[in-house]
């Protein structure tokens, strides 16, 4: 009888996943989507990137993975953003919908707004809707990512120059291509890597490092005005890792640009982030300045974090870690998800999934433990910081 | 580069000796020689003409006395003359090899055309209707027998619709020279080359799509699009350069299959072939054609998997001899 019932409920997940494979389809091959779909309005001028509600999901065959399930969040103009959490939170996932690079047509933007404040047009575009030509002309130029993987993300059929020059002629019809030829040895030499005939190179005539610095490059070719980077640095050895995070923060600086940054390196986010947002199975369960959530984490997800820390300055015989696992993707509970593992539950725990609370002006946090203070405060009408 | 040339050649010289003993026995050891088989039925053969026919087509040796004989005339680029055809083997495969080579190189043209673009695309919409089409259609070919669907054709297109010639390579007694003379051949080639497309195309289609599926979930792919690529260049520059490594290998093991023919259909067709020429020179026990038919063959396999190593080299710059 389970078994017959298991057979039915797996029928009921293909024909269901089956279907948004073909919607995803349709709406993959529209050529045209008009602008009134996507253009939308900035909460705030100031930020390049609005994250609205964004759900993406997966529909695999055991059910419907919610990687990344109603996340929202600003990146200001000119800041640098960390966004933490253990591997399979939906931090990539993330980075990945604002890129429109989810592996479709089992991932997809299931649902909420990605809003982009697009300098060059003044206008704001949702990303999640944006048609795919649009979307050509952004990515590499105005967005641009780095990947975490520098042994694979470059093509090892090209050579170096190639596909740095393809990047830059691409967005740059008018360029010679001696002109690209000089931007793509100017950029390079921007990353640090001054070496003749570095152009003529192929990816695996380099080493781990060099070829970091070079997708690096290649994001940085066209002055992007976001650059998302995805674990830049968790592929390399510790010394490379503070060369490319020096030569990141410089970057933003020269060319002005916000830097999203995705790590679980938690080190790396408080050397580099003004912002930092937790993630937690798909969801954020904090977000602050760097100082909130350093210096007064609320979350026991993010205190157990910051606990897990090694500490130069004390003694213990075992680091801390916090307990069990992620929970299953798939079913995911009603409440908390965290409530299985965190030591300092209440009773309403046990109730629906705690919303998102200000504890000041810039940090919120999501946990049943605060939403009585905040509660508080707003009572009070008190603004002081936690 | 060329030293890894060379020493390539002088292994497959090793290799060569290596396959001509393994075939020459089992040529000799094969049941019923060729005057055995010539004779048998035939009462007015007495044991001493036999004997003496024997001594005539040197059948009389032993292994390998016999093996010697045939390296030292061979090693001089004598093969011998073919029992059945009383010409030498050389000019007996030179003879039958333009019409094989033809229909071969035709078809396997015809199937790579097919099997690249289908392929990709296949890949492309993975797990839509036209992948499963494309797949469903790819699998009917590769098990479709060839007789049958041969049959099949020459039923409908020969004997139904009356359209195309049923058998043959020319129309017989019609003397056509020039361009009739090529659009008669032509005419008699469509449905033999048609069975070996079909038939064939299946595997390759197969191959492409798996390598191409592997390749589009690859990082530099995401890397691509990443940079703002249109699709189309993603997959016709980035992917396609990647995939191109393996069918390269491919298209090397396919050149002996260029020479060898495709015997079923070869005689389906009555196309004078050197499948066809292969099959009888193994039923009449014919040592001297089988002998050289197979060397070509070898020497032929040998060279297609140097060609691919090379390939290999010029399209993917991470292999370096």
């Amino acid at each position: 009888m389970a078994d017959k019932n298991q057979r039915q409920e797996l029928k009921k997940i293909k024909k269901y996943n089956l279907k948004k494979y073909r919607e995803y389809n349709k709406q993959m091959r529209k050529k045209r989507v008009p602008e009134s779909e996507y253009l939308t309005k900035m909460k705030n001028p100031d930020n390049i990137i609005e994250f609205d509600n964004l759900q993406s999901y997966f529909y695999t065959d055991v059910g419907t993975v919610k990687s990344v399930d109603g996340v929202t969040f600003d990146i200001p103009r000119g800041k640098t953003i960390g966004v933490v959490g253990e591997s399979g939170c939906g931090k990539s996932v993330t980075s990945l919908s604002v890129m429109r690079l989810l592996q479709g047509p089992q991932g997809q933007i299931a649902g909420g707004e990605i809003r982009f404040n697009q300098q060059s047009t003044g206008r704001a575009l949702n990303l999640a809707k944006v048609s795919m030509k649009e979307m050509e002309k952004i990515r590499g130029n105005e967005i641009s990512m780095i990947f975490q993987e520098p042994m694979t993300t470059l093509n090892p059929v090209f050579t170096i120059g190639d596909q740095l020059c393809e990047c830059i002629s691409l967005h740059n019809p008018e360029m010679s291509k001696k002109a690209v030829e000089e931007r793509a040895l100017e950029t390079l030499k921007m990353v640090g890597i001054v070496r003749d005939g570095i152009l003529k190179n192929y990816p695996h005539e380099l080493s781990g490092g060099m070829r970091q610095r070079v997708v690096i490059a290649m994001a940085l070719a066209c002055d992007p005005q976001l650059v998302i980077a995805d674990e830049p640095t968790t592929a390399l050895d510790v010394t490379i890792q503070a060369q490319i995070l020096d030569l990141l923060r410089d970057l933003k600086d020269k060319i002005n640009a916000s830097i999203m940054l995705i790590t679980h390196d938690l080190g790396v986010v408080a050397e580099m982030a003004d912002y930092v947002v937790v993630m937690y199975a798909g969801r954020i369960v904090e977000q602050g300045t760097a100082d909130d959530i350093f210096h007064h984490p609320a979350h026991p997800y993010t205190i157990g974090l910051m606990k897990s820390r090694p500490m130069l300055n004390q003694k213990v015989d075992r680091l801390y870690s916090i307990p069990g696992n992620v929970p299953n993707p798939v079913n995911l509970p009603e409440y908390c998800y965290f409530k299985n593992r965190c030591d300092s539950c209440v009773e309403a725990c046990s109730g629906p999934y705690p919303s998102l609370v200000s504890l000041s002006d810039t940090h919120k946090v999501s946990c049943h433990l605060h939403q009585g203070e905040a509660a508080h405060k707003k009572q009070t009408g008190g603004k002081q910081n936690a | 580069m060329r030293q890894y040339i060379i020493k390539r050649l002088l292994i497959c010289i090793l290799v060569l000796f290596g396959v001509s003993i393994l075939l020459y026995s089992i040529a000799h050891m094969v049941p019923g020689d060729y005057v055995s088989n010539i004779t048998a039925g035939n009462q007015n053969i007495t044991p001493e003409m036999e004997q003496r026919m024997r001594e005539a087509y040197g059948l009389d040796k032993g292994l390998v006395e016999g093996y010697f004989s045939w390296l030292g005339d061979a090693l001089h680029g004598d093969f011998g003359t073919s029992f059945v055809y009383k010409q030498p083997v050389v000019e007996v495969i030179g003879k039958y090899m333009p019409a094989t080579l033809a229909l071969a190189g035709i078809s396997m043209f015809l199937e790579l055309l097919l099997a690249i673009p289908l392929g990709i695309l296949a890949a492309r919409r993975q797990y839509s209707v036209t992948d499963y089409t494309i797949v469903a259609i790819a699998i009917i070919g590769i098990s479709l027998p060839s007789f049958f669907f041969a049959a099949v054709l020459k039923r409908i297109f020969a004997v139904g619709l009356g359209i195309l010639p049923v058998s043959g390579m020319v129309t017989a007694r019609v003397n056509y020279t020039g361009l009739a003379l090529f659009g008669d051949l032509a005419k008699h080639f469509i449905l033999p080359i048609t069975v070996f497309v079909i038939t064939g195309v299946g595997s390759y289609l197969r191959y492409v799509r798996t390598n191409m599926l592997e390749v589009l979930s690859a990082d530099y792919v995401r890397t691509a699009r990443a940079k703002g690529l249109p699709e189309r260049k993603v997959i016709g520059k980035h992917a396609f350069r990647n995939t191109l490594i393996p069918i390269v290998t491919l298209v090397g093991g396919m050149i002996p299959g260029l020479f060898s023919g495709a015997v079923i259909t070869e005689s389906i067709f009555a196309l004078e072939g050197l499948g066809n020429v292969a099959l009888k020179a193994v039923y009449a026990g014919d040592i001297p054609y089988l002998m050289g038919f197979n060397m070509f063959i070898a020497a032929l396999t040998l060279i297609g998997t140097l060609v691919s190593d090379i390939l290999y080299a010029v399209v993917d710059p991470r292999v370096r001899y």
